[in-house]
């Protein structure tokens, strides 16, 4: 690990100015950045540890939830507002990690981990695109069971591993953030990328940007929904395919639907194609099916990875009649 | 004889100061050399300290000290295990005020003023902490290695599973109070400490008989 100084971080102004200096990166619970800058993949000079910022998870007068930055992830999942209003949420949470790190990892934290692509990780025998840009992908062709099926590219074939962001992408939560330059809210759907030409620009934050909180928009049928997580073990283990959806359906017919996934792309996985070909459809097995097949119709398997696509599909259709059956 | 008497006295009794006072010694050499090498003046003024099992300890000035290092390596508090160092098998579990965590993947100076106790401050007096007899009483180790880490995990993972908070297993998000503990609840909460002598059904009957008799 390189050396670095240390600073906490007493209100959000001393935390961004802190921030836009040099190489400082922003220290929430470490479970991910710690872990980075013991194999160096990771080399601040400065760590902001910005955990003593608000933690404060607020029901605010138009229903919406803010979610302080600071806030464990353990703690908005044992919110009881999450947890009867957004289940998804709170089930997202819950799938991923252990109970020690979930006690650990910070809500900012989690938006911001890296990929676990084993590639990435191997500093001293591999390339990688995401470490080294422009060096090559050693995961393109290499062991990629794990690896994306959804909007990769040659460069990086790399998933982003974070259960919470799959929830929050399908309940099109808002990111909060601040820099010296002022305050700014980002649809979840815009912060992070895919990874195009340039996988090791990650997000649409720029340098110094803080995030200070997370916002839940009032959504009417957000306590329909199922969190479903496919994993090589029944626990503490990265998904393979996750699903997180919600759906409203009247006399028969979805009206509405949010679903996204993880495990499939560079970034949490909003299935849009799915949501539109499905509303106003009956609630179906059939219907499930065709909108599965539409979202995945553009995927491109690699290697070893092909049986995501399959994997996918069924993981939805199951969550989606369950779905039905649940709110029918 | 009397001359080498005295100087195998004399030389038991400078062993015994060096036991007692290593680590204060170890600990003031640390802040000599931090003013002399860095010119850091202040070195005094910068001196934080953290509570490990009812003691205040001095945070080490090298902040990329982990808290399990500064266990271990700084204090001989070895009873804390470095299973993986990179948070994937528990064995570094301890709690940290009432919450467990995993202190590899913790820097040292993140905990200045809070409350760390480690499997070496359960036991009482030299009596072993229910939990740990428990461990004893079925076979819940063979080598050991992960016993502090899984101990230390349950504790905390009882007082989360006593207010009430759900896991991945649990049905219903919206009951409130304590959860029923049942097995798959506690496998569930229990699967971030891996045990590769495979002692797990050992482990789940010592920490289900544990929290039965402290309902």
């Amino acid at each position: 690990m390189n050396s670095f100084t240390y600073a906490r971080a007493t209100d959000v102004a001393d935390a961004v100015q802190r921030g836009s200096a040099g190489n400082a990166k922003f220290l929430g619970g470490g479970t991910n950045l710690v872990d980075l800058m013991r194999e160096t993949l990771e080399r601040p000079s400065a760590l902001v540890d910005v955990t003593g910022l608000s933690s404060a998870i607020t029901e605010r007068e138009d229903g919406s939830i803010l979610i302080g930055a600071a806030a464990k992830n353990t703690a908005v999942a044992e919110h009881r507002a999450v947890r009867t209003r957004y289940p998804l949420l709170a089930r997202a949470i819950l799938a991923g990690a252990s109970g020690q790190i979930r006690n650990m990892a910070t809500v900012g934290g989690n938006l911001l981990q890296r990929t676990r692509c084993t590639y990435f990780y191997d500093d001293d025998g591999s390339r990688c695109n995401k470490r080294n840009p422009g060096q090559g992908c050693d995961a393109f062709e290499g062991f990629n069971r794990i690896h994306a099926i959804l909007g990769a590219s040659p460069t990086c074939v790399a998933t982003h591993p974070s259960d919470m962001c799959v929830a929050l992408a399908a309940l099109d939560a808002l990111v909060h953030v601040t820099s010296t330059q002022g305050e700014r809210t980002i649809a979840f759907a815009d912060l992070h990328l895919l990874p195009g030409n340039h996988p090791e620009v990650e997000t649409t934050l720029k340098p110094g940007e803080l995030i200070t909180a997370v916002e839940l928009p009032v959504l009417s049928f957000t306590q329909h929904s199922i969190y479903r997580k496919v994993r090589d073990r029944a626990s503490y283990a990265f998904a393979l395919i996750s699903v997180g959806a919600m759906m409203e359906v009247e006399n028969g017919t979805v009206k509405e639907v949010r679903l996204a996934l993880g495990g499939v792309a560079h970034k949490p996985w909003r299935a849009l194609k799915l949501e539109a070909s499905l509303r106003g459809r009956p609630a179906t097995n059939e219907s499930f099916l065709a909108a599965a097949e539409a979202e995945l119709a553009d995927a491109k398997p690699l290697s070893h990875n092909g049986f995501k696509v399959e994997l996918a599909k069924r993981t939805i259709v199951a969550v989606l009649v369950e779905l039905a059956g649940e709110v029918a | 004889m009397d001359l080498i008497h005295s100087l195998v006295l004399a030389v038991r009794l400078l062993e015994m100061l060096y036991k007692e006072f290593a680590h204060v010694l170890r600990r003031q050499f640390h802040f000599w050399r931090l003013m002399f090498v860095t010119n850091f003046q202040d070195a005094e003024g910068y001196r934080m300290s953290i509570d490990i099992n009812g003691s205040s300890i001095d945070l080490p000035s090298d902040t990329r000290v982990s808290l399990l290092d500064l266990l271990r390596d700084h204090h001989d508090m070895v009873g804390t295990k470095k299973g993986c160092n990179q948070g994937a098998c528990g064995a570094c579990t301890v709690l940290v005020d009432g919450e467990r965590i995993l202190s590899c993947l913790a820097l040292a100076v993140q905990y200045e003023g809070r409350s760390v106790i480690t499997i070496e401050g359960l036991s009482t007096g030299g009596a072993l902490h229910p939990l740990q007899r428990a461990f004893i009483e079925h076979d819940g180790f063979q080598c050991g290695y992960c016993t502090p880490g899984q101990i230390c995990s349950a504790i905390g993972m009882l007082g989360e599973v006593k207010r009430g908070l759900p896991s991945n297993v649990t049905d219903d998000l919206g009951s409130v109070g304590a959860i029923k503990l049942t097995r798959d609840e506690l496998c569930e909460r229990m699967s971030g400490n891996l045990c590769r002598c495979g002692a797990y059904n050992g482990i789940v009957n010592a920490v289900t008989e544990f929290a039965e008799t402290t309902k």
